[in-house]
């Protein structure tokens, strides 16, 4: 096959990385509200009438969002096969608490209401505050700790060694500035669930949802900023040292790297990168106000706008890295040197062209059906709920 | 034996995949089924198949969502467990799981939201597709799935990269159509109808017994009777066609599964039972059944299956000739950007070799320096346990012609004797339930338990496959999994029991006010048993 050649590998790659983000954000704007209900779900909702207006939010359409993550897993297993086995071995135990989190909250939302028992539904109300608070909390840990660099090497063989303590690889995660990032992470999780809730609940539930995310989003615009200072004045950055091969092999030992200067010195290499930060910054402020006076569609698209802003300011920041080394820089992955082939990596976008189109057309479609406000009949009636 | 990284990886995997094949099949299944019972909603417009499409979709619902849960581990415990394996074969492997998040889990997991909270919102044909395309993607999933495991059976359309350390994909197209994949998707997917026609049996022969729900049990027999039998006929065909293309692929497995210790001249025999024995290479107490074996693995008269000893010895041929690829890939290395022609041409011809010079990773650290003894080790290391994979695939084999004389009689008597079933054949049908998860677990044994040494055939042993962690870290994983999933398991067995005894709850007052107004055509002229034909 010769087909793929039609477009640079280079290209491909950068392509890719692009997906990556988008896929990553694609996850944050549909789960992260379903995540956000879950954390909010003890205190915007009192009554069991309450709890099930809010779960029955999302009920319809978590199931669909939550693909998003697996197929974030699959699409860097496929496209970034470096970065899905060194990140996922190395973050093992955060890993494992994320998917007991996540494993927890299908279980939960599907179950919960099956049974009338008092007990019961409260123990899956907290399950279902647990899978989404842990894992909001944890995604941001998670990035917070790729922007600090994480302890790993590869070997000659390209095996990848976790150079941390047994507690590093869980506990050692827990570094202040990751911890920074956490609270970011959930704050601004938080807010989206808010603004979904706004549009899709009444009464109480909604009025509540709007207080909560209104505190949730200064947390995460004043979190959001100290996390840009920090980056800026206390932790250095990575470049890579000599010439830049952008079309090589996918072997990261090929290039090397070293730590110096700062993060932020990408803002001044390519200034038109801070559109990503302006919209997160901008998206918050927006979305807090709309939270404030009670609009709802808008708000909704606006914190939308907000999560994009923040999540791509990440990756813009970090370009050409991916997964930087402490222990050994020049083992750090980056775009240059750690996707899949030039045949895989197009395969997969013929394949991402055509069906990413189509999921995007039906989900829409699935929204639309579903469209309207949940409400107290709809949960106390005789039609199906959650 | 003191259980190390890798043996604890491999027994996670084990444990979490089996656990995850306990929903899966029924998902693949019911999913087509209740899609069957609301199109034939759809064309009566008869309130009884409505009401069957809930009651079923109910159950369907239970088990989906701990398929999707435990469906979360599998997709991520490559990187977490087997991250060399995920770096060595990603290029490849990585492909088909994304392609299946992309045109099959989007699929399901977005309409199976609607299939539940859309009655009210969609037109009846609007459901009935929306019933379809869950099913649609469930069995797109099992799709592929089956190309990234048929793919570490035998694994095609790939070459080493020596710069990069990797297999890298050269033809996505004979990864996709390769035909061990082909023939286990089919055979999977007819095991998982299968489980889930037995399971409808199963639950509405109960309700016969109890004398409950009569017309929506007697109406879901039928279906699941229909549909179960010509399952059961597809699973044995197909995985006939699996034994057929291992008799070319995995010849050792093969060799394993029939403990088959020597070749047998052309047309070799079948061995029904006997005892394996290891150590002594021969099989005790056997009954032969002549000619068989070699009809079934070549579909010639003529053609030999060779046997676990000549096969060892070719092991030990291809360790030594992977040795020169070993030796060749170190050279270039040392040598990156001065590799003569010369070089790489050794290398390219022995590279198919390369995986089993790492077999002596095991004994020894660098390969080369391996002696006669560690490889002859190595050599035998190919050959997988012959007793339980011999044991457990002809189980599962008994098991699947079972099925097909069961349903069968299923079927006869509910279409051409008036649906008067015996209250044995009923009884009988209710136990049966969990045997379909027997067969299908067993199944997923052979095939991977038989695959072994090796994580991807020929191409990467387990050994080398896991991830750098700790013996502490699997275990805090491993008993945090069991723990878990045990509770879960619990939960929805205890929800699936009360859903069954509680019967169907929606749309009961239509349903009995249309099943009065056809009572006499409903009931046989003596009043005993129903006359008209569920096809209606």
């Amino acid at each position: 096959m010769i087909l793929h050649e039609l477009i640079d590998f280079e290209i491909l790659r950068v392509i890719w990385w692009a997906l990556l983000g988008v896929l990553l954000i694609g996850f944050a704007l549909t789960d992260g509200f379903d995540m956000g209900v879950g954390a909010l779900l003890p205190f915007v909702a009192r009554t069991d009438v309450e709890r099930r207006i809010a779960i029955n939010t999302v009920g319809p359409v978590w199931e669909g969002n939550q693909v998003w993550f697996i197929l974030g897993g699959g699409a860097i297993f496929a496209a970034w096969p470096p970065l899905y086995a060194v990140s996922f071995s190395g973050f093992y135990l955060a890993m494992f608490a994320v998917l007991a989190a996540l494993i927890l909250r299908p279980v939960a939302f599907k179950y919960r209401s099956k049974r009338e028992d008092a007990r019961w539904r409260n123990g899956w109300d907290w399950a279902l505050f647990v899978g989404g608070a842990v894992p909001a909390l944890l995604f941001g840990v998670a990035v917070g700790n790729v922007l600090l660099g994480v302890p790993f090497y590869l070997t000659e063989d390209l095996f990848s060694v976790y150079d941390g303590s047994f507690y590093g690889k869980f506990l050692g995660l827990l570094r202040p500035f990751a911890l920074l990032a956490g609270v970011v992470s959930l704050a601004m999780l938080l807010m989206h669930g808010a603004a979904w809730l706004s549009l899709k609940a009444e009464g109480a539930v909604a009025e509540r949802a709007r207080r909560y995310g209104t505190v949730a989003g200064l947390v995460a615009l004043v979190g959001y900023a100290l996390a840009g200072v920090w980056l800026g004045f206390g932790i250095d950055g990575y470049r890579i040292v000599g010439e830049i091969v952008r079309d090589g092999p996918s072997n990261p030992l090929f290039s090397e790297v070293e730590r110096s200067g700062s993060w932020l010195s990408a803002y001044t290499e390519r200034p038109w990168i801070v559109v990503a930060p302006v919209m997160g910054f901008l998206g918050i402020l927006l979305a807090v106000a709309g939270l404030r006076a009670g609009r709802e569609v808008s708000t909704l698209l606006w914190s939308k706008m907000a999560i994009t802003g923040i999540i791509a300011s990440v990756g813009l920041t970090m370009f050409p890295f991916i997964l930087p080394s402490t222990v050994d820089p020049s083992s750090s992955l980056t775009v240059w040197d750690s996707s899949s082939s030039h045949l895989t990596l197009f395969v997969m976008l013929v394949a991402t062209a055509i069906f990413m189109p189509l999921i995007l057309a039906y989900t829409a479609w699935v929204y639309k059906v579903l469209w309207g406000k949940v409400t107290e009949e709809d949960v106390t009636g005789p039609g199906h709920s959650y | 034996m003191e259980l190390d990284v890798v043996e604890l990886s491999r027994l996670q995997f084990a444990a979490t995949a089996m656990f995850h094949f306990l929903f899966v099949p029924l998902t693949l299944g019911l999913s087509v089924i209740v899609a069957i019972m609301e199109t034939v909603y759809v064309m009566t417009n008869r309130p009884i198949w409505r009401q069957m499409t809930k009651f079923w979709g109910t159950l369907f619902g239970i088990n989906f969502v701990l398929g999707v849960a435990t469906g979360i581990t599998m997709e991520f415990q490559f990187g977490m467990n087997w991250s060399y394996y995920s770096h060595y074969v990603g290029d490849i492997f990585g492909a088909p799981l994304a392609v299946e998040g992309l045109m099959a889990f989007f699929l399901e997991a977005t309409f199976v939201g609607l299939f539940f909270f859309g009655w009210d919102k969609l037109t009846k044909v609007q459901h009935m597709v929306v019933a379809w395309l869950v099913a649609l993607g469930s069995n797109f999933s099992a799709l592929w799935i089956l190309i990234a495991n048929g793919w570490m059976q035998n694994p095609v359309g790939a070459v080493f990269n020596p710069e990069t350390m990797r297999m890298e994909m050269t033809n996505f197209f004979e990864v996709v159509f390769n035909e061990v994949a082909q023939a286990k998707f089919v055979h999977t997917v007819s095991a998982g109808y299968v489980t889930a026609a037995v399971f409808v049996l199963g639950v509405s022969a109960w309700y016969l017994l109890k004398g409950r729900h009569v017309e929506l049990a007697r109406r879901s027999i039928t279906v699941a009777a229909s549909f179960g039998l010509a399952s059961a006929l597809s699973v044995v065909v197909l995985g006939d066609e699996s034994g057929y293309s291992a008799t070319h692929t995995q010849k050792m497995k093969l060799a394993a599964i029939e403990a088959m210790w020597e070749t047998h001249e052309a047309p070799a025999p079948f061995t029904a039972v006997g005892l394996p024995d290891k150590e002594a290479r021969e099989t005790h107490y056997k009954v032969e059944i002549p000619w068989a074996m070699g009809l079934i693995g070549t579909r010639s008269l003529t053609q030999e299956i060779p046997g676990i000893n000549e096969l060892e010895a070719e092991s030990a041929e291809r360790i030594r000739n992977g040795l020169i690829a070993y030796d060749a890939l170190m050279e270039i290395r040392e040598n990156r950007g001065a590799v003569t022609p010369e070089l790489r041409e050794r290398f390219e011809a022995h590279s198919d070799d390369l995986g089993y010079a790492f077999l002596l990773k095991q004994y020894v650290e660098d390969p080369r320096e391996a002696t006669d003894a560690q490889i002859a080790m190595a050599a035998e290391d190919t050959i997988p346990g012959v007793a339980p994979l011999f044991w457990a695939f002809r189980i599962m084999v008994g098991l699947g012609f079972a099925f097909i004389a069961v349903m069968g009689y299923f079927f006869v008597q509910a279409n051409f004797r008036g649906m008067r079933f015996p209250r044995p054949a009923l009884w009988l049908a209710v136990a049966i339930i969990p045997t379909p998860w027997i067969a299908a677990e067993l199944g997923w044994f052979v095939a991977e338990y038989g695959r072994q040494p090796w994580t991807v055939d020929g191409v990467l042993p387990t050994a080398l496959s896991a991830s750098h962690l700790s013996v502490q870290d699997l275990l805090i994983t491993l008993a945090g999994f069991v723990l878990f999933y045990s509770v879960l398991f619990v939960i929805e067995m205890a929800l699936m029991l009360k859903y069954i005894r509680r019967g169907p709850v929606e749309d009961v007052e239509e349903t009995e006010r249309w099943m009065e107004r056809h009572a006499h055509r409903l009931r046989t002229h003596d009043g005993q048993g129903p006359f008209a034909t569920p096809a209606e």
